[in-house]
């Protein structure tokens, strides 16, 4: 039983890894507009798309074959950001904004019809393309490395997590030590001061948006090259996820959703493998997104601000 | 004439002559014509006519009913698809009334509306086939069709319970949150459901159950389209009655509150945990009874039925036609399920004969009855920006206070300021 252990524990924290930078997009996004983008789990789809579109297309062409992996990564993911951040921009000024005043609910539902569009326009564009919407992404990085008769490392794994910390890791310079970045924390704090301290509020959020679109459509990418098969209903259930992992961690609370996304990664993974054997096979493996709802649940009564986050007090 | 088209467009009022003439002209023109959908859709549109008619209230209610019980059946009754999906537009204006009681007065989103509606159906399903007998020892199911009635207030209270079981932790949290974890709890529903098969079989799992009883009534088998109209009709004959009694209770006047400040609602002595478990188990009970019928109408279910799709359909309904309106939920049940079941439905068939025809040539993967989702979608967000309280707003009853002071009762004093006079006469 414990003998895949380490297999698990590897697996867990690539899922993990791909939780903490999708929830980056939520996060980012509450803290400023204290709203979930429902919809950012379908820009990390777009994005997965769009990766294993360069390379399904480069591949057709003969190009893939002579080029470098990592070029062919790099090629990828800048793609799908550049066009997932203007979707996310896009998306922000079509269906947000005119609703920044109206009640919360309001906007919600404009975003939940967000992502129902998405959805199906990836895939009627997908079914008109290639007569099928579920695509097969070539592997760039295969073979492994074994640590002894335990483990097997995946290349695709290292390539994963180690593209997440870099993302993770710029994405906490930008906001700690630029302008714009401090921009962003002011209007979180409080936008109308903000505007009055010179900063144009409109453009900031557009950079949020635009931050955290491209930085989920590059985790498509990553979960393209680590899954292998992608489909147009894939963002739904990872956005949640992914949002659980945000909650976990105190939304609004950039080191929280990362560790809060590796956490539900790992919790998951162990769940996949040991509910099983731990109920003696009366809950399998197919109760796992159970287990991730569950936490979201609990942790929303228990600790409503999240493990990083502070408790915020009503204003009345 | 000019006064007649002024009137229609600025206060959205119509001479009843149009609304009868309009009525005439469709029923008879669904009569002599087999197979007309515009005719059909005419003979549903004048219901809404009707509502908009200038005339007192117990005419308009009067041929409304005239129009739902006689003409309907009578014109359509002996065709299956008429009534299949005037059945079906039943069922989904009956769910989305019950959760206009969650979303629209208590302002509680929630996402996970269909895991009621599976209840109900469920609890008819195992027992009305022989999947009972799984669990249960002695070979005593599946029970008859005459079990149809019992079960429809079984379903109630099963989906009641549901409805309180699963909001008791929920709804500690609010707002965006709440539609969060409400989905997450779909989703759990859902999965549990599908699972269910193992180690006790009680809902089969993914195979779903069949063949459910079909409802019987003095023995006499209730098994077409036809009966499921009155059934339907019957319910949500019920559930508006119940809808219009909770709006101007106590309660539903407490769920408004809640809606509109949750915090002011709590100091004015509002238990906010009590009426908000209130509305949720409400809203799940209609869709209990709801999901009976359901199950006995298709004779087959299974966990694909229930799935988040349908919540956020319904949610469209309410939240298009008007959340907290009844008879903007009305309409907007009725207009996303035809425009669902039917004009999509119609269209494709359309485009399919166009393209066998070679008139144009369309791949097959362009279908329009495969982008239900891209229409919510759309509608989702064009309600969203445009019609953000619906097609039919909720109306607000506003008190004329002059009238108030004209009234009989203005003099009267109540509570405290009562009291008060009772004690100055006893002193003087």
């Amino acid at each position: 039983m414990l003998s895949i252990l380490p297999q698990v524990l590897i697996d867990g924290l690539t899922l993990g890894f791909m939780y903490a930078v999708v929830a980056l997009g939520y996060t980012m996004v509450y803290g400023i507009l204290e709203f979930i983008n429902f919809a950012h789990g379908e820009i990390f789809m777009v994005g997965a798309f769009v990766g294993t579109e360069v390379l399904l297309i480069s591949e057709s062409l003969g190009i893939l074959q002579e080029m470098n992996p990592f070029v062919a990564f790099l090629l990828s993911l800048l793609l799908a950001m550049v066009v997932s951040g203007a979707l996310g921009v896009g998306v922000e000024r079509v269906a947000y904004r005119p609703l920044r005043g109206a009640p919360r609910l309001v906007a919600l539902i404009s975003a939940i019809g967000v992502s129902f569009l998405l959805q199906d326009l990836v895939r009627f564009t997908e079914a008109v393309a290639r007569n099928e919407f579920y695509l097969n992404s070539p592997t760039l990085f295969s073979g492994a490395i074994g640590i002894g008769d335990f483990a097997q490392i995946p290349v695709k794994a290292i390539v994963v997590i180690a593209f997440a910390i870099v993302m993770m890791v710029t994405l906490t310079l930008f906001i700690n030590k630029t302008k714009w970045g401090i921009a962003m924390r002011a209007v979180a704090q409080d936008q109308s001061t903000a505007s009055l301290m010179t900063i144009n509020v409109d453009k900031v959020i557009l950079l949020t948006f635009l931050i955290g679109s491209s930085l989920g459509g590059a985790t498509g990418v990553l979960f393209a090259q680590n899954y292998g098969t992608i489909d147009p209903y894939i963002g739904f259930i990872l956005g949640l996820k992914a949002f659980t992992a945000a909650v976990l961690g105190g939304i609004g609370n950039i080191r929280g959703a990362m560790v809060g996304g590796v956490l539900l990664g790992l919790l998951e993974s162990l769940a996949g493998a040991y509910l099983d054997t731990l109920t003696f096979g009366v809950f399998g493996s197919e109760y796992k997104d159970v287990f991730a709802f569950s936490i979201l649940i609990l942790v929303l009564l228990l600790k409503p601000e999240g493990l990083f986050g502070e408790a915020v007090k009503e204003k009345v | 004439m000019k006064q007649v088209i002024k009137n229609v467009l600025t206060d959205k009022q119509i001479p009843l002559l149009v609304t009868i003439l309009w009525t005439v002209v469709f029923t008879l023109a669904l009569f002599f014509l087999e197979q007309s959908v515009l005719a059909f859709m005419g003979v549903l549109l004048s219901l809404l006519l009707v509502y908009y008619t200038k005339t007192s209230n117990a005419v308009r209610l009067t041929l409304g009913v005239l129009i739902l019980l006689v003409l309907i059946p009578l014109v359509a009754g002996d065709n299956r698809y008429y009534m299949e999906v005037a059945s079906q537009v039943g069922i989904y204006v009956a769910m989305a009334l019950g959760l206009n009681i969650v979303v629209g007065f208590a302002g509680l989103l929630d996402l996970g509306y269909v895991a009621f509606f599976a209840a109900g159906a469920y609890a008819y399903a195992i027992f009305a086939t022989a999947q009972a007998n799984e669990f249960i020892p002695g070979d005593l199911f599946p029970l008859g069709g005459e079990w149809f009635w019992p079960f429809l207030i079984v379903g109630l209270l099963v989906a009641a319970v549901f409805g309180i079981l699963l909001g008791l932790p929920v709804l500690r949290v609010k707002g965006d949150y709440l539609a969060i974890v409400t989905l997450g709890f779909g989703e759990i529903i859902r999965i549990i459901f599908n699972n269910l098969d193992h180690p006790v079989n009680i809902t089969n799992g993914p195979q779903g159950l069949t063949p459910i009883a079909t409802p019987e009534l003095f023995g006499y088998p209730l098994n077409t389209p036809f009966y499921f109209y009155f059934i339907v009709l019957f319910v949500i004959g019920f559930i508006v009655l119940a809808n219009i009694r909770f709006e101007h209770s106590r309660l539903g006047r407490a769920w408004i509150a809640i809606r509109e400040d949750e915090l002011a609602a709590q100091s004015m002595g509002i238990p906010l945990l009590n009426t908000k478990l209130a509305a949720f188990a409400a809203g799940a009970s209609f869709a209990g009874v709801v999901g009976v019928i359901f199950a006995a109408k298709q004779t087959f279910i299974d966990p694909t039925s229930f799935t988040l799709m349908e919540s956020i359909g319904i949610l469209v309904m309410v939240i298009l036609g008007g959340s907290g309106s009844i008879p903007g939920v009305v309409l907007g049940a009725a207009f996303v399920t035809v425009l669902q079941v039917q004009l999509l439905k119609e269209f494709s068939n359309f485009l399919h004969a166009l393209n066998t025809s070679g008139v144009i040539s369309l791949p097959n993967q362009l279908d329009p009855s495969k982008f239900q989702r891209l229409i919510f979608g759309v509608l989702l967000i064009l309600a969203a920006l445009y019609r953000p309280n619906g097609l039919i707003p909720a109306k607000r009853n506003i008190n004329d206070l002059e009238e108030i002071k004209k009234s009989r009762f203005a003099k009267q004093k109540l509570g405290i300021l009562a009291n008060l006079d009772e004690s100055k006469r006893q002193t003087s």
